[in-house]
């Protein structure tokens, strides 16, 4: 009984605490004060908007598109490379994207990573090994940020799975550049500084990173296929999602055959238990 | 088990013979989860969560084992061997993902079990002692929660270390020390990631050793059941093996099918993007948000916005940022003293019409609410609902339910189980005792109930 | 108890299973066929991971080392002795060759064709797994003047063969590659 009163007691002491030192206020203001001034929306940018066909590995039946990966791997060397490191990605994981083991072991000949002098002992650079993993573009966080205008270039291995709808996202990032919408601007309250650029999907819609793909056939693709600037976008915005998750099609597939085997057994399961609880139903009578 | 009808294990074979008198394991299992356990015949789906949240335990334990072969606990690296363990080691992605997702579902499964608890009062006499335990490893599979969240080192890892030590900070004189405590430093670093991943480790295996007083304490009553009505003859309990067991296997199959459908086409869904930013002390992510099971008490934790001063004095007796605190320890804590907050004599809800309008439309809204307003950025209007729904919150427990405990007038109950069930019959005709089944053990016919060993 | 198996003994079989007990035969099995299945990732993840695996090679430049001499390097996470023998020691290793061994082998076997001064084996005793001694100036070389595994006293000659001692084989000559006259690739 005492519990009870005890407890009939607090809670009503709470809930004059909460009403009159938080509510009671706010529904003051509400009821006499000045209207209310609109609180700042920080959700000023544009959601961005996949590639019009999507992905080849959207959906639970997804496949990757090896072509387009290796486009991709190839816009992620000869223009993104300059100044993201993929850190988690090692050239012997190309072979994923179905390069052989030769076109792996050239294609890791053809970078430049750290190493060390045998005679000597000091820091020096040779030519990559299938087992190396990408190099960083600059030493350090202080020497990107050096050269990039106090903005350090993040890491793109992961960086499909550290955004929200991420293929998505580095598509619409890629494809969004241009003039400064002056409805937008006004929203933001500032004019795009210099060294900055408009970017209607980057959160704080200037965006430090300058246009990275601007013209048609910036990279010459081997197997023919346009190089436009939403394809190139496309292709890389692919080739990332590759590099955050290489298991993403194995995982799908894993999946439909663990589903399927799980449906088969609670199926008996289901019988099982039907027929266990027959028996008692025929008491009923 | 404490009913007179119970069946008695019978060893077989020589050898069965030989180990029940060494040790009779197989006995305390057959008397546990066997035949040999009586239960209520009309137990309902809601009843399947117990044995699913032994389950999910034992899923975390065992992918958990397995990741931390593969981990290591230093900020250096911890961010890169997380991602070593998705991309080289054979299976670590399916592994890290049932783990990360295998917390979710063990508190989907345990809130489950918590509506269950609450809709039909488990927590009443005589069971308060299994609800206690149960609340004391809800709490514990917080802490867990939170301890494992930290371990991948991203983003939300290091500012949820940060904010919620950050809670303890509030506590009066011995708060800011007891932060650096807990932390091992002033920001979370290697000193906190390791003893994060070493309680981590541990406390699963507390939980388990709790699970098991959970279990003791249930069998001493037995279990309940939906009309709240005690056992009271043999015809009213099945054994649990093989009724029961045949049910769980189909509801772990359901449970399975759904939890391996997240597992491997939606493993991110329940988590966070700034997680896969590796963590970075030098800068906050925009958004916030604990992971979604404690949405409802990062609301609370959020409702409390003012200090509670004297008016007109500006002397401030308790800041915000403690009444926050206080709230949401308090909003669990008081769990602790339910049995004895609600003293109506019907436990099923479904007998109680008063009880059961303020539970579907005051209390499960309240919790949604708090659920959303948790996952919401601090900005109106989800303060002020947060605020109006903390409020119910404590209004329900400490002052609702202990006055529909005296004013409510019960719907009749059943005689018996067995008569929920299969209607009346006749051979179990005996005195009423009035429309109010008390469950007291005393009062019950011949049979029903044996003292505990 | 509750169940009310009168009808049912009817439809036992001899062996006492029941016909309609399939069902529940082929739900545990099923059930096991998944947890039999359950084990297979848990025992793989404990093995080799990727990027272990992922074969690694080590380049090796003999260039620096005189005759009578040797290097030891690391071939994946294991030490490699590189030795260039003596034409003293070729000879022999060369005498040798017929007398009865453990493990037998010629010194042609061991090494590469034009390259005989160029031994490569690995500095792991394939008793136990010690490191054995004499690749480094003023270790102990054993009785045969090659390698000493201090461990348990095994005696490997100058071609790295078990002549002595408690170890089973030869030391193991990897896989190599002359890349050039002076540049080896192990792997």
């Amino acid at each position: 009984m005492s519990i009870r009163l005890g407890g009939i007691i607090a809670g009503l002491a709470i809930t004059l605490v909460v009403v009159f030192w938080s509510l009671a206020p706010g529904a003051y203001n509400f009821a006499f004060g000045p209207p209310a001034e609109k609180q700042p929306s920080y959700a000023f940018y544009e959601h961005g908007e996949g590639p019009a066909n999507g992905f080849s590995f959207d959906g639970a039946f997804g496949k990757w598109d090896y072509a387009q990966l290796q486009r991709g791997y190839q816009v992620y060397k000869e223009v993104c490379s300059g100044c993201h490191s993929l850190k988690f990605v090692a050239f012997r994981n190309l072979q994923e994207l179905g390069y052989s083991e030769a076109e792996i072991d050239a294609e890791a000949a053809s970078w430049t990573v750290p190493g060390i002098d045998p005679a000597t002992g000091e820091t020096t650079t040779r030519s990559g090994s299938p087992t190396d993993y990408f190099p960083m573009p600059f030493p350090n966080a202080i020497a990107a940020a050096a050269a990039n205008n106090n903005a350090i270039p993040p890491d793109l291995s992961l960086m499909t799975k550290a955004r929200h709808d991420g293929s998505n996202y580095v598509y619409s990032l890629l494809t969004g550049y241009g003039e400064a919408d002056p409805e937008l601007a006004a929203k933001v309250g500032f004019e795009t500084p210099d060294g900055l650029y408009f970017n209607k999907h980057f959160p704080n819609v200037n965006i430090a990173m300058a246009p990275p793909l601007v013209v048609d056939d910036q990279v010459t693709y081997a197997d023919g296929t346009s190089a436009t600037v939403p394809q190139m976008s496309t292709d890389v915005a692919a080739f990332l999602t590759w590099t955050a998750e290489p298991s993403l099609v194995q995982r799908k597939q894993t999946g439909w055959f663990v589903i399927g085997f799980l449906l088969f057994a609670t199926v008996l399961a289901f019988l099982s238990y039907k027929q266990i609880w027959a028996g008692l139903k025929q008491k009923k009578g | 088990m404490s009913f007179a009808w119970a069946k008695q294990y019978e060893p077989k074979s020589a050898f069965t013979q030989w180990l029940d008198e060494k040790l009779p394991f197989p006995r305390l299992v057959y008397n546990a989860i066997g035949a040999g356990y009586p239960v209520p015949r009309n137990l309902n789906y809601m009843w399947n969560f117990g044995v699913l949240a032994g389950f999910c335990l034992m899923i975390q334990i065992v992918t958990g084992v397995v990741l931390a072969m593969h981990y290591a606990a230093n900020a250096q690296v911890a961010f890169g061997t997380v991602e070593h363990i998705m991309r080289n080691v054979n299976y670590g992605w399916m592994m890290r993902y049932a783990h990360a997702n295998g917390a979710s579902f063990f508190f989907i499964v345990i809130y489950m079990h918590i509506f269950r608890g609450l809709f039909y009062s488990s927590y009443k006499a005589p069971r308060e002692m299994i609800w206690l335990l149960g609340v004391v490893i809800f709490l514990l599979m917080m802490a867990t929660a939170f301890m494992g969240y930290v371990l991948p080192w991203g983003q939300m890892s290091f500012w949820g270390a940060q904010v919620i030590t950050g809670l303890f900070s509030a506590i009066p004189l011995v708060g800011e020390p007891l932060q650096v405590w807990l932390l091992g430093g002033f920001a979370p670093d290697n000193a906190a990631l390791n003893r994060f991943f070493s309680l981590h480790f541990l406390m699963p295996f507390v939980i388990a050793g709790v699970v098991i007083l959970h279990i003791w304490a249930l069998h001493i009553p037995g279990s309940s059941n939906p009309t709240g009505v005690e056992v009271k003859q043999e015809s009213d309990t099945v054994p649990f093996h093989p009724y029961y067991t045949s049910k769980d296997g189909f509801g772990l199959g359901v449970f399975l099918i759904l939890f391996t459908a997240m597992v491997f086409f939606l493993p991110n869904a329940l988590g966070h993007p700034d997680n896969y930013i590796e963590a970075n002390p030098l800068s906050t992510p925009a958004h916030i948000v604990p992971e979604w099971y404690f949405w409802p008490f990062y609301a609370i934790l959020r409702a409390f916005t003012g200090d509670l001063s004297i008016p007109f004095t500006g002397i401030v007796l308790i800041p915000a940022k403690l009444l926050g605190v206080i709230g949401m320890f308090g909003s669990i804590l008081l769990w602790f003293i339910l049995p004895w907050l609600d003293k109506s004599p019907v436990r099923s809800g479904h007998y109680r019409p008063l009880f059961r309008k303020f539970f579907w439309f005051g209390l499960i809204p309240t919790m949604i609410a708090l659920f959303i307003c948790g996952g919401a950025p601090a900005e109106e209007p989800y303060v002020i609902i947060s605020q109006i729904a903390t409020a119910y919150y404590f209004l329900h427990f400490l002052v609702v339910l202990p006055i529909i405990g005296q004013i409510e007038v019960p719907k009749p109950l059943p005689f018996s189980i067995t008569e929920g069930v299969l209607g009346k019959d006749k051979a179990a005709e005996a005195p009423r005792k009035g429309t109010v089944d008390s469950g007291d053990a005393g009062n019950l016919p011949d049979g029903s109930l044996q003292p505990a060993e | 108890m509750a169940i009310n198996t009168a009808d049912t003994s009817a439809l036992s079989t001899d062996d006492g299973v029941r016909r309609r007990d399939w069902i529940h035969i082929a739900a545990l099995s099923t059930a096991g066929v998944g947890g039999a299945t359950l084990l297979f990732p848990l025992v793989s993840q404990m093995a080799p991971s990727a990027d272990v695996l992922a074969a690694s090679s080590t380049d090796v430049d003999l260039s620096a080392i005189q005759a009578g001499q040797s290097i030891k390097t690391t071939f994946r996470k294991q030490p490699l002795f590189v030795k260039r023998l003596t034409p003293q020691e070729i000879a022999a290793a060369k005498a040798d060759d017929a007398t009865d061994m453990r493990d037998p082998a010629t010194l042609a076997s061991r090494t590469k064709e034009g390259h005989e001064d160029i031994l490569i084996t690995m500095g792991v005793c394939t008793h136990l797994g010690c490191v054995p001694l004499g690749a480094a100036e003023g270790e102990n070389k054993g009785e045969f003047g090659g390698y000493f595994c201090p461990c348990h006293g095994s005696h490997y000659d100058v071609a790295g063969r078990i002549r002595k001692g408690p170890a089973p084989l030869n030391l193991m000559v990897p896989e190599y590659t002359f890349t050039s006259d002076t540049v080896v690739r192990v792997g």
